[in-house]
């Protein structure tokens, strides 16, 4: 039995599903809103040690039918003393987009949480200063989002002319 | 600058030499380029290159480059410039006093090269005047010099605003 199917028989409640990314890393799909508890469970399990946050960035799949949920959040975690690695992805819903911030399980998710909620726009609910890391505060929009067209412009300072 | 002036009288052998103001001043700004290198990005490493010794842009009096805009003649600006660089851009031209001339360097200060998305500002010419443009991703060196000497011709044949 592979890690994510441990984990899935472990945490049942809070797992959606055990699967393998094309890397064949393991990957499990988490429930939205026990993702703090389940993250937590996952750092301080003496079976699993997931000590560090290495990633943790979005994705939009407006254009997958088969994809029922808008976007993904997906955490990369892994475990220095274990010497294995996680992902957990996270379905969010278009309409309701906001989930719990994982910055009090690992505090490395200050700035990629600001980075999904700039490029996404996806709340994260408790983190200490959400606000954009990579565009200036007066653009409009998220620019990674789908439907975002790749050619709008929003200068900062007007053009000279 | 002529030696010989007008009714053929041979001036050099009396110790003169005639010019017009304007040239005279072209002549000594073109060989005291003071740059600020304005350098964000990969072009760097080729504006290092060319400052160094092979290539050497000291030979053309602009060898030393003033971390001061309130000291510099020529705004070097190498790299991609971004939505959220370009007011500081905009600062930093206006911290420079006249006379004061604009090189763009690299594709990415020309048009924004194939940096085409929300971030990048496609081409400092929409915010600030350019002089020369150096296009290359990066430009030689030689490329860098040559868009050097054509500034030079450039300030060489200006009014001369003194």
């Amino acid at each position: 039995m592979n890690l994510a199917e441990k984990i899935k028989q472990k945490y049942s409640s809070m797992v959606l599903e055990a699967t393998a990314i094309a890397g064949g890393d393991p990957t499990i799909v988490a429930k939205k809103e026990t993702i703090k508890n389940l993250m937590t469970a996952l750092r301080d399990d003496v079976d699993f040690q997931f000590n560090v946050l290495m990633d943790l960035f979005g994705v939009d799949y407006l254009f997958w039918e088969e994809k029922e949920k808008r976007f993904e959040v997906v955490y990369n975690i892994y475990s220095i003393s274990k010497k294995h690695r996680l992902f957990v992805k996270v379905p969010v819903k278009e309409t309701d987009a906001a989930l719990d911030s994982v910055t009090d399980v690992w505090p490395a998710a200050n700035w990629f949480e600001r980075e999904v909620w700039d490029m996404f726009g996806i709340r994260f609910n408790g983190h200490p200063n959400l606000k954009r890391i990579l565009m200036y505060e007066e653009f409009k929009g998220h620019p990674l989002r789908k439907d975002y067209p790749y050619n709008k412009r929003q200068p900062l300072i007007g053009p000279m002319h | 600058m002529g030696a010989v002036a007008e009714g053929g009288v041979n001036l050099e052998k009396f110790g003169f030499m005639t010019t017009k103001l304007n040239d005279a001043i072209g002549w000594a700004r073109k060989f005291s380029i003071f740059q600020y290198p304005f350098v964000t990005a990969c072009c760097g490493m080729e504006y290092m290159a060319t400052a160094c010794a092979h290539y050497d842009v000291d030979r053309f009096g602009a060898g030393f480059p003033r971390f001061s805009p309130r000291q510099a003649d020529v705004l070097f600006v190498v790299g991609t410039i971004s939505q959220k660089m370009a007011p500081v851009l905009k600062k930093i031209y206006d911290q420079m006093c006249e006379p004061k001339w604009v090189v763009a360097f690299g594709v990415c200060t020309c048009t924004g090269g194939f940096y085409d998305n929300y971030a990048t500002v496609m081409g400092i010419d929409h915010i600030i005047p350019v002089d020369v443009y150096i296009p290359g991703c990066p430009p030689r060196p030689e490329n860098v010099l040559d868009g050097l000497m054509k500034l030079q011709d450039k300030i060489q044949n200006q009014k001369q605003e003194v």
